[in-house]
């Protein structure tokens, strides 16, 4: 039961501004993810909720209680740590119980909750062992089971995932996400990883440079990006950028000719961008088509077959593009493919990165992660 | 080349011997092969060598009628030189002045050393020169040092402390005479207490600082961080401290020898000066041999439990 905001949040180091004015509501039992490059800020914003440094200006409210000047351990958060950050000369147990050791709370009643948060994370056989016997996920899980423990009103993750190999940052992926319905709890997540932020959050906060950049649902950021940075920087391969120039535009959208010399109608509304000026298109890898008739052209560079999939890395004129084709395709290196896109797929970006709007609305933009469920009353009938 | 190839081949029977001896071994320890062995053999012997002769000759005077001011008696003394040691009762007043010294000296050190070390990991102005001049004691030689305590700083009449004392309004202490021991301690843990700063400062570097701050999450102070995570962080670092200052404080010479020769009385006589007193003013050599095996035997009982209890403590 808690939500948070952040009202125009500044951090200063000296004369380096890190945060540079930062706007955001959290609703209560939301999944939160703060994504962007190394360096954009989001762990300094993170550590700035936690308390563990103080916001240069502005506001924080936890429930609408303005939180500045109150200490880590007295906002009802919980963090956990890239490193874990477990105590080591501790067992399971005590790592667990150290916030209610400091309190003052009762061995029995300790040992009580302790045991509470463990059959949640299916620690109970790893109890009394110390954190240097444990494996890299059973850590994960203990530092999990150390803010659960806590009760907290709002969880905070650090890039708790980034330590872990590839296996088990799936497995604790969905771990997480099955411990966010189990407990009800609003959770702050940061990553540098998008797989993270698409596949866990409700919403996702991408940041660079101190600023937001978008807020929204996975789905509405990888359909309706913002900017051209939002564009590239959700979709895994990255989104392909063409140099377009915009011919003509009406009700029905744009008309755009390619690098071929073709043209091609995209539903976006070009109403507010002065005609005939150059345009980006932005079409992700998995939306070009690989097509006899197609108005592109280029020649393969690369080949990568993952087996159900294959990536070409096409070289077209000066840029290299991403398709990302099927298992089977038969091209080797140093063919020449012709392509198109899915055109109710692409974007299309102004002089100054900024995508203009499209015309119709993707149904499943608004789609949040607890929509993907059937409503639990209805399940079985 | 074919030089260089006769004794491993002579060896060859041997080395198949000890590698089966190897393979049978549970103890996880392993001896070297015979091959390797041979290339150790002048360094080992080298330092074994270096290790017997002295010991040796020590034991072997201890067990001799051997006075300088009485040439003329000579000749194998049996036991006699260890009755006339351990009847002496300065022996065991040097045993508990040496106890006494290493115990106190060791507890503010390690007391001082970790708690200046929480104070210097601390960001403030002019940390780095603070750090340098508080662990520049430990490159004073002792002899100055001791001169330094004695004449500038605990002189009844010249000295910073009686100064102190005088405009306070108090009388100026006598140290060496009044508080004989209790100095020689503060001069001694004035000198090691930035050896003890210095290690535990490393160590406080390596303190993970996730884990402080995970405290902080947890509702830690600044002292329960202090008892639940910096000292037990600083566990290992505090032992081999220890054990290293009480190898060197075990044979404290120079500041005993400076500032109060061992006295008043035996007041600050401990094992390394009776030894030196026996030897080199009652010139009797034998009776000072058997000081020293007795201080090689103590030293040895204190050196097997701390290198057991700092490899235990390193191990986990």
């Amino acid at each position: 039961m808690a939500t948070l905001e952040l009202k125009q949040i500044t951090k200063s180091f000296d004369d380096t501004h890190v945060i540079k004015g930062v706007d955001l509501e959290v609703n209560d039992r939301e999944f939160v993810v703060f994504v962007g490059p190394s360096g954009c800020g989001k762990s300094t914003l993170m550590r700035m909720i936690a308390g563990l440094e103080s916001a240069t200006s502005g506001d924080i409210l936890i429930d609408g209680q303005r939180m500045n000047e109150v200490g880590p351990a007295d906002r009802g958060l919980a963090m956990v740590f890239q490193s874990y950050a477990l105590y080591p000369h501790m067992t399971v147990e005590d790592n667990m119980g150290f916030s209610m050791r400091l309190a003052g709370v009762s061995k029995d009643k300790r040992r009580e909750k302790v045991l509470e948060a463990a059959k949640i994370l299916q620690l109970e056989p790893l109890l009394d062992r110390k954190p240097k016997a444990l494996s890299g996920g059973q850590r994960q899980r203990v530092a999990i089971g150390r803010a659960i423990v806590r009760n907290p009103s709002i969880f905070l993750f650090d890039e708790p995932l980034s330590n872990l190999d590839a296996a088990l940052r799936v497995q604790m992926r969905i771990e997480l996400a099955r411990l966010h319905e189990e407990l009800d709890a609003t959770m702050i997540y940061v990553t540098h990883d998008q797989i993270e932020a698409m596949t866990m959050a409700d919403k996702i906060v991408v940041l660079q440079g101190g600023e937001v950049e978008q807020v929204g649902s996975p789905m509405g950021l990888y359909h309706h990006p913002r900017n051209r940075f939002v564009a590239g920087f959700i979709g895994s391969p990255k989104m392909n950028f063409i140099a377009v120039e915009q011919v003509s535009s009406d009700a029905e959208g744009v008309t755009i000719k390619l690098p071929g010399g073709e043209t091609r109608q995209v539903p976006i509304d070009g109403s507010g961008h002065a005609g005939g000026g150059a345009l980006e298109l932005g079409v992700r890898p998995e939306h070009l088509v690989l097509d006899e008739q197609g108005p592109m052209e280029g020649r393969i560079q690369v080949l990568e077959r993952l087996g159900g999939q294959t990536s070409l890395y096409v070289q077209m004129g000066d840029s290299l593009l991403t398709i990302m084709a099927d298992g089977d395709v038969a091209y080797r290196v140093n063919d020449s493919v012709r392509f198109g896109f899915s055109s109710d797929r692409a974007h299309l970006f102004d002089a100054e990165g900024l995508s203009l709007p499209k015309l119709h609305r993707h149904p499943l933009a608004g789609l949040r992660r607890q929509d993907n469920r059937a409503p639990s009353d209805t399940v079985g009938q | 080349m074919s030089a260089g190839r006769v004794t491993p081949a002579g060896s060859f029977p041997a080395t198949f011997m000890v590698t089966d001896m190897n393979k049978t071994r549970t103890s996880g320890r392993t001896i070297g092969g015979l091959r390797t062995l041979s290339l150790q053999a002048p360094a080992v012997t080298l330092l074994f060598l270096w290790m017997i002769v002295p010991l040796a000759m020590t034991v072997w005077f201890s067990l001799q009628r051997y006075n300088l001011l009485m040439p003329g008696m000579t000749g194998f003394a049996g036991l006699e030189n260890y009755e006339y040691l351990f009847t002496d009762p300065a022996l065991w007043s040097a045993m508990g002045t040496t106890l006494l010294m290493v115990g106190w000296v060791l507890v503010i050190t390690v007391v001082g050393g970790t708690l200046l070390a929480v104070l210097f990991q601390q960001d403030f102005m002019g940390r780095g020169i603070a750090r340098v001049l508080a662990i520049s004691p430990f490159f004073v030689m002792p002899t100055v040092s001791a001169l330094v305590w004695k004449n500038m700083m605990m002189h009844p009449a010249n000295g910073v402390l009686s100064w102190v004392a005088e405009s306070l309004g108090l009388p100026a202490v006598d140290w060496f005479s009044s508080l004989p021991l209790t100095s020689v301690i503060i001069i001694v843990a004035w000198q090691w207490l930035p050896f003890a700063l210095l290690i535990l400062l490393t160590a406080m570097q390596s303190l993970d600082e996730d884990q402080v701050e995970a405290a902080r999450m947890d509702g830690a102070g600044p002292i329960a961080i202090f008892f639940f995570i910096t000292l037990p962080h600083l566990k290992r670092a505090i032992s081999v401290v220890i054990m290293i200052e009480m190898i060197f404080l075990l044979t404290i010479f120079a500041e005993i020898f400076v500032t109060t020769s061992g006295g008043p009385g035996l007041a600050t006589t401990n094992l390394a000066y009776l030894i030196y007193i026996r030897a080199l003013l009652d010139f009797d050599v034998g009776m000072a041999s058997a000081g020293g095996v007795v201080a090689i035997i103590l030293a040895n009982i204190v050196a097997i439990f701390l290198v057991r209890m700092v490899a235990k403590n390193l191990e986990s």
